[in-house]
């Protein structure tokens, strides 16, 4: 409580109130006429100065709560004041943040009624922010010390604080965005746009039933059902590959089945046409070999349907292996003493129990299908699909907000109907198999009749990247593709070559830049993203709260929205105050968070719904409060979860690149987004290298993060169990 | 009542406590009960009476929907399961499946300020007095089901709560070690002079280790009292099923003077304490080993014969058709020379019957 007071007080006192120019980890205002200079002052020192007078009634809310504090925590009118003066605040310093802008009063109604103002404003800063939370948690802290949630202070704090950003964030951005689907041209607000551009024949027509071309939607719909299908069995396939039988590649395979994550998009797709294009390896083989013509086959929904199958398999995976690593082996092993041969106990036992894992495999393959961008621009062809719809309603000649607002709309109902399907499917039924109890056991093989086709799909799969792989992978040492086949270093030499200067290294390649940028904001992001999304995931199964359900439905949007919208809506919400962040490393950062933070939320429900309740009480019902108990039994039994979210989100924002071509400046330019930018001078040598390097990069990253994050050793007794030795399987590890 | 004393070990009341899950379930109704300080208490009832819920409602982990709680002094209804003073067995252990058994078991001290050193020579005397001396490096997948069961009683007991709660603790062990574990208990209970409530749907269990018992039924406190109270004068036709075998049959109360009733039961004529009762129908209960089988005749008695007749060692066990319904007596003469057929006549052991309430 007084801990938040001061932050309150630190903030408003302290630290400059606005935004400071030269980002948010830069510290030169220090030296540089702080705390005096207008643009550097603490919110105090401008009030003395006689600025900013609408900032004064913020000290008596900062005031208010120490009344609170005087009266005891079970006296109501303790509660009352740290919501009342919390609510006042919080919501003061959000309404002076949109009445006053960068040339002073924002709306015409206010200038009218206090009269012009002689002074303005610019986007917050940390003084603005730490006050800001500091409001927040009085009134979280308000809220708890009326009872919610059992008057627990972290939990209603931390579902202040999740709301709190998911809006300013999620919503404010969508809103302000989608609100634009209504105007016209002319800046004017209207319906009959909204419908004309709704009913378009681009965005439901059915011509290709009868040869012509099907709108856009329904193209995406077919296309995400499709990928969200296949990449689930293929991710459920290989985690019974590597967790249930006695392969004994299972760290190759599990390699192999994150490369694809870690590839940029676009990369796979480009892979896809040095391979099956018109002029593509394969293509050529079978044209020389079978005398088949060469055709444009691969362009359109083909060539999507594989190069996103190749991309998200992985994601489909690292849900599915933790899902399938946490069915209670004696689960199983009771089935099988119930007189179920091993065919019957995956159907009737393990299969259901994966349950979770395999509805929450197919809406992240479904979506992300959704989503995507890359893939569709490289191989589309015809095919029309809603991401990109939206990206050339934006940049191209069209440039039509409004039809780029409704195709997201459009696309959000598919996305929401799709999240709606996988609850009902799921139901009320509970899926807990991790109890308190020490579970020792193994998990039994796959039956035979599933061993084989699981093993001839992986195999398959398995060489067909490996041959993407090995393409993408000569394409960047080779001169000119398909032209001049001679091998050479020399894009690697263009883009990260170094020299010793007078003042020591030199990073005289063109890359170098753009790769350390993205480096630390994948690095920055990471993090925040899974400790965000993991927090999340915590509050949404293990309390119960009101509005539970609008809560889990605010957290999961950002994920249902492709990432151009997210992109263009960024822009339109943050280039002016109050929270002004375009251009900067921390809009990038910020957008990484809120894309990436459902993954994170997704692999933590599916590993919590397994952890036992009674987990938690015990350590409650011991002393530990809530979140001593998250962080020491929760968290340590979660470590699948974590690392899935780390290496998901650094990742993404190393490899991004929809929302990120909107975010990119100057000063701060994304490796996707020079990449793009080489491939549209079509310098193809030097893209394809530069991806090969950050395919490796983060290959290390991932291994990193591992050894960081480590295992939890809860016991299972052997790795290999009597009925699991047959004749030609012999454990492993 | 208890050997020692233990400072800590308080007392739990709850006044008019309800508990309505989800605006329809009342799974606890209206109870209000006093559990004294140092006493092991058990809440007696089958499956789905309410037990576990008045249990969590004592832990905190439920808020109950009206009534007070309170613990030794201190009124406890709004308090969350962290700030109360209060441990807990779980049925299904809950031994957190990453740490060691001294993990677990010094992980409640970790957060009430000890520091290493003491907590781990703590749990070291909390594994001893379980029996555990030696298991601490192991992970609890690498113990029996016994052994864990003996860990989560360590790591609740080392806090020295004020109150320390069991539900059905013995339900996933097998019966000998079952007798042995709840005998364990009771002796550290009453050594240690803890308050303890404790949660079975055994009745045997039950009459075995308990101070009191509160048996419920259908979210409300059936009969509340010494295991001696419940056994030989059960309140109403619930509880005299639900403990012990009991034989229940319609009759007469005649007259009732003084607290005294004057029952008749066919040609039996009894004067039985009337628990305020009064004339009119009414049922008693007899246990099956204060009902007698006699020669045919005597005086007090009902005419009846034997249906069945098992020999089990060490008692006889009769099925009886009377004029007042089926009975069922137990017998210690196992030299009897009756058999199936035989007429006979049932009379009760002084003593033998009671009044239901109801
Ligand atoms: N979380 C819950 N939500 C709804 N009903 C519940 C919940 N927990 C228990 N109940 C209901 O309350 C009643 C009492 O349950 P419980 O206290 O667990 O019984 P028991 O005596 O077997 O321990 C039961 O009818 C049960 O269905
Ligand atoms: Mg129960």
């Amino acid at each position: 409580m007084l801990l938040w007071l001061i932050v309150g007080w630190v903030g408003f006192c302290l630290v400059p109130w606005y935004g400071v120019e030269d980002g948010f980890f830069s510290f030169v205002w220090l030296f540089e006429g702080y705390p005096f200079d207008s643009d550097y002052a603490p919110a105090l020192f401008l009030l003395f100065q006689g600025e900013k007078t609408w900032l004064l009634p913020l000290v008596l809310f900062l005031l208010g709560p120490l009344q609170a504090m005087a009266k005891p925590r079970s006296d109501p009118a303790h509660a009352r004041l740290l919501i009342i003066y919390g609510a006042l605040g919080f919501g003061w310093l959000i309404a002076q943040g949109f009445a006053i802008g960068i040339s002073g009063w924002q709306f015409g109604w206010l200038e009218s009624l206090f009269g012009p103002l002689g002074d303005r404003q610019f986007g917050m800063g940390y003084g603005a922010m730490l006050v800001a939370s500091a409001f927040l948690f009085v009134f979280t802290q308000g809220i708890a010390a009326r009872g919610a949630v059992n008057g627990d202070i972290f939990v209603v704090g931390a579902i202040g604080f999740i709301i709190a950003i998911v809006t300013v964030f999620v919503f404010y951005p969508i809103l302000s965005m989608l609100s634009s689907a209504f105007i016209t041209q002319d800046n004017a607000y209207s319906i009959s746009v909204f419908f004309e551009k709704f009913t378009d024949k681009r965005l439901w027509g059915l011509a290709c039933l009868s040869g012509g071309r099907c709108g856009a939607a329904w193209n995406s719909l077919v296309l995400a059902i499709l990928v969200g299908a296949l990449t689930t069995i293929l991710g459920l396939i290989f985690a019974l590959v590597v967790t249930r039988t006695g392969f004994r590649f299972k760290r190759g395979l599990r390699a192999m089945t994150v490369l694809p994550i870690i590839t940029p998009p676009f990369v796979i797709g480009l892979a896809i046409i040095l391979l099956f294009g018109l002029s593509g390896s394969v293509t050529q083989f079978v044209a020389d070999v079978f005398g088949i013509a060469p055709t444009r086959w691969i362009y359109g929904m083909p060539g999507v349907l594989i190069a996103q199958i190749l991309a998200f398999t992985p994601i489909a995976f690292l849900v599915l292996i933790g899902v399938v690593e946490g069915v209670s082996p004696s689960m199983e092993e009771a089935a099988q003493t119930l007189r179920a041969s091993k065919w019957d106990t995956f159907r009737t036992v393990s299969l259901p129990l994966m349950r979770p894992g395999i509805a929450n495999a197919f809406l992240l393959g479904f979506i992300e299908s959704m989503a995507d961008f890359g893939n569709p621009l490289v191989l589309g062809g015809n095919f029309d699909v809603l991401s990109t719809e939206i990206f050339f309603a934006i940049v191209g000649a069209q440039y039509d907000q409004g039809r780029a607002a409704i195709l997201a709309l459009v696309l959000l109902a598919f996305t929401l109907a799709a999240f709606y399907a996988q609850r009902f499917w799921l139901g009320k039924k509970s899926y807990t198999t991790m109890t308190g109890k020490g579970d020792s056991g193994v998990h039994p093989h796959l039956p035979k009749r599933l061993a084989i086709p699981v093993f001839a799909i992986a195999g398959v799969w398995t060489i067909f990247t490996a041959t993407i792989y090995v393409m993408i992978f000569y394409g960047s040492v080779v001169e000119l593709w398909g032209v001049n086949n001679a091998l050479t270093f020399k894009h690697y030499l263009t883009a990260f070559s170094l020299k010793m200067g007078e003042n020591g290294l030199l990073w005289t390649g063109s890359a170098w830049d753009s790769f350390w940028t993205t480096l630390q904001i994948a690095a920055i992001s990471a993090p925040l993203t899974a400790a965000v999304g993991l927090v999340t995931a915590y509050l949404l199964t293990r309390q119960k709260f009101a509005g539970k359900n609008a809560f889990e439905f605010g957290t999961m949007l950002s994920f249902a929205i492709p990432g151009t919208v997210i992109g263009v809506s960024y822009i339109l919400a943050f280039n002016v105050p109050p929270i002004e962040i375009t251009g900067t490393g921390i809009i990038l950062v910020v957008s990484f968070i809120f894309r990436n933070m459902p993954v994170g939320v997704r692999a933590g429900i599916a590993s919590m719904s397994q952890l036992d309740k009674s987990l938690d009480e015990s350590s409650l019902t011991l002393g530990a409060n809530s979140w001593q108990t998250f962080l020491h039994v929760i968290l340590p039994l979660l470590k699948p979860a974590i690392l899935a979210a780390l290496v998901y989100s650094f990742v993404r924002a190393m490899t991004a690149i929809s929302a990120v071509i909107f975010l990119v400046s100057a000063e701060y330019n994304m490796a996707t987004s020079y990449i793009i930018g080489r491939v549209e001078n079509n310098d193809y040598g030097l893209a394809i290298a530069y991806s090969t390097t950050l395919i490796m990069v983060m290959l290390a990253a991932v291994g990193l993060l591992q050894i960081l994050v480590g295992r939890t050793n809860v016991g299972r007794r052997l790795d290999q169990s009597r009925t699991n030795v047959t004749a030609h399987t012999k454990p492993i590890g | 009542m208890t050997a020692t004393h233990n400072s800590k070990a308080a007392s739990v009341s709850f006044r008019n406590v309800t508990k309505v899950y989800g605006g329809d379930v009342r799974a606890v109704g209206n109870i209000s009960v006093d559990i004294a300080a140092g006493t092991l208490v058990t809440l007696l009832g089958p499956s789905g009476c309410g037990k576990t819920t008045t249990l969590r409602l004592i832990a905190g982990l439920e808020m109950s929907t009206s009534g007070t709680i309170t613990i030794g002094d201190n009124d406890v209804t709004n308090l969350p399961a962290t700030d109360r003073d209060v441990s807990m067995v779980f049925q299904s252990y809950a031994l957190f499946p990453h740490m060691s058994v001294l993990e677990n078991v010094s992980y409640g001290l970790k957060f009430s300020g000890f520091n290493k050193a003491e907590s781990k020579e703590r749990a070291l005397a909390g594994l001893k007095l379980v029996g555990l001396d030696g298991y601490d490096s192991r992970l609890p997948s690498e113990l029996s089901g016994g052994q864990q069961q003996r860990v989560a009683v360590a790591r609740a007991l080392v806090l020295e709560p004020q109150v320390l709660l069991f539900d059905e603790p013995l339900s996933n062990l097998d019966a000998k070690l079952r007798r042995q574990v709840r005998e364990e208990i009771r002796e550290i209970q009453q050594t240690l002079g803890l308050t303890v409530v404790y949660v079975t749907h055994d009745q045997e269990e039950a009459l075995a280790v308990s101070d009191r018992i509160i048996v419920m039924n259908n979210a409300t406190i059936a009969q509340d009292g010494t295991p001696r109270e419940l056994y030989d004068a059960p309140a109403n036709r619930f509880v005299a099923d639900f403990i012990g075998e009991a034989n229940i049959m319609a009759c007469e109360i005649s007259a009732v003077a003084v607290d005294v009733a004057q029952v008749k039961l066919g040609d039996i004529h009894l004067n039985l304490p009337s628990r305020g009762l009064h004339s009119g129908p009414a049922f008693l209960a007899v246990r099956p080993n204060r009902v007698i089988v006699d020669v045919p005749g005597v005086a007090n008695s009902i005419p009846g014969s034997i249906v069945r007749l098992t020999y089990v060692g060490n008692h006889l066990e009769y099925t009886l058709e009377t004029t007042h319904g089926e009975l069922f007596a137990t017998s210690s003469d196992v030299e009897s020379k009756l058999k199936v057929g035989d007429p006979v006549a049932v009379r009760f052991a002084e003593k033998g019957p009671v009044l239901l309430r109801d």
